[in-house]
């Protein structure tokens, strides 16, 4: 059985090595569900107007990230775009931004939007109208904030799912908090101590936001 | 595209030159074969784990929908533990801690140990498609079996199970496809499966575009391939007379 030390995690090589990648992890994580958000809301709204080339290539860009096998969650994207990599000592961070995240999370998100804006009863869409209101007044004051509301669930969890897909970064050399507790782990020659911590405290983020979000519902879904 | 140059896959991976008909012979090796063996990696590591994630998954399922409160708290704990922790971190996991900790599995292979821990990562998922099935079943269906004399285990086996899993043949068809994907994170732990191949066949020989192009290839064949199969069994088992197997 082999003895487990984690007197040298002390504050200050928490700070030095996994702080940093902390950081990271979570601008990517709001970097992404940001742009996913905006993409997504944009897709579900082309799918849903009523222009049929809108919705032609609101389905086309879908299906393609959808049915990529690359293109969910699989490191395999990044390198698949070497003109992005090259040059800076910051391509890998700018590809993990741009290419991976919001690409995929708006395919995902136009899904969720979608459900979240068809769930707004007709009668709504109707009373926008008769009220006088264009088009986009009425997606912007009547309908949108009704589906993000009835969404805000499904949105935080889906997250959640992104902040631990960040961890794929490590695949293209990106600095997050995966990378943090492995460099530290290999400079004290003590992987097993930080590979543990790195899973707890994955868990412990993921689980109690998951937590979070279980209450959240359960209070909107009083209001309903 | 003048600029591709698809004879890459021709060449030996030791001296670069060109093997005609593509495949090396008496122990030389072609980036074409060694294609062809990662993808061999790739389909035993995805198929292999999809088993150890379908029978973990089921079973925590299961446990979830009993009436016993010990196993559903055991059902459930699984599937959070497995369900939010990365599974790069649980690669890393099986592949440096568990050997470390538990001396007997020292001398396992990396391969069966990335196979547990996307099996496992994966079971998770799969066992809350599966609560979710029988949840969608009416209640009356377990009162109804119970009452004719079935034990538990004979009322799931007879009366739940049956339809369960018709239902979440969708959702556990893109749980086996989302397998294939994951599957290229064993290449963090040294699996010559095909990501691992691509990162290195393109440091060697420079040629990236063509050799992601293969490998995307071969990742949308294999996915495909497993949302054909699993449709056509969806379709085999439909119980005539019920939409999509459901209601």
């Amino acid at each position: 059985m082999l003895a487990l030390d984690f007197a040298f995690l002390t504050p200050a090589v928490v700070s030095s090595y996994v702080l940093k990648g902390f950081v990271f992890s979570l601008q990517l994580t709001f970097i992404a569900m940001l742009g996913g958000i905006a993409l997504g809301t944009v897709l579900a709204l082309m799918r849903l107007s009523s222009k049929s080339w809108l919705i032609a290539a609101g389905r086309r860009l879908r299906e393609h990230h959808a049915q990529h096998p690359a293109g969910d969650g699989d490191p395999l994207v990044l390198p698949a775009h070497p003109a992005g990599s090259i040059g800076r000592p910051l391509g890998a961070e700018y590809v993990g931004h741009h290419h991976l995240h919001p690409v995929r999370g708006g395919v995902l998100l136009s899904e969720i939007m979608r459900a979240g804006i068809q769930s707004i009863p007709r009668g709504q869409v109707f009373a926008g109208q008769a009220l006088g209101m264009t088009y986009a007044q009425n997606m912007r004051l009547v309908v949108l904030p009704q589906a993000f509301r009835n969404m805000l669930p499904v949105l935080l969890t889906q997250t959640i799912i992104l902040f631990q897909d960040t961890s794929l970064v490590y695949a293209i050399g990106a600095y997050d908090l995966l990378k943090g507790f492995e460099v530290a782990g290999k400079n004290f020659n003590r992987p097993v101590e930080t590979y543990l911590v790195a899973a707890v405290l994955y868990f412990s983020i993921s689980f109690s936001l998951s937590m979070l979000v279980r209450k959240l519902q359960q209070r909107i879904a009083i209001v309903r | 595209m003048s600029t591709w140059d698809w004879q890459v896959f021709c060449k030996d991976t030791i001296d670069g030159e060109i093997v005609p008909r593509c495949f090396g012979s008496a122990g030389d090796v072609t980036y074409l074969d060694w294609l062809l063996s990662a993808w061999g990696w790739t389909l035993s590591v995805s198929l292999l784990a999809l088993l150890v994630a379908l029978a973990f998954g089921s079973l925590m399922g299961i446990l979830r929908t009993t009436p016993r409160r010990g196993l559903v708290l055991l059902g459930n704990a699984w599937t959070e533990l497995f369900r939010n922790i990365p599974l790069l971190v649980q690669i890393f996991l099986w592949y440096h801690v568990v050997p470390a900790l538990i001396p007997p599995l020292r001398g396992v292979p990396s391969f069966i140990l990335v196979v547990l821990g996307l099996g496992l990562f994966t079971s998770a998922r799969i066992s809350e498609q599966v609560k979710a099935g029988i949840q969608s079943l009416p209640r009356g269906q377990r009162m109804a079996g119970l009452a004719m004399g079935f034990t538990l285990p004979q009322t799931y086996r007879y009366v739940l199970l049956p339809m369960a899993f018709r239902i979440v043949i969708p959702p556990l068809t893109s749980e086996a496809m989302n397998i294939v994907k994951n599957s290229a994170v064993a290449f963090a732990v040294s699996i010559s499966e095909l990501t691992l191949f691509a990162l290195q066949a393109q440091e060697e020989t420079a040629r990236g575009i063509e050799i992601y192009l293969a490998v995307t290839g071969l990742y949308f064949i294999t996915a495909f391939a497993i949302n054909r199969v699993l449709h056509f069994i969806e379709q085999r088992v439909r119980v005539p007379g019920m939409i999509g197997g459901g209601h």
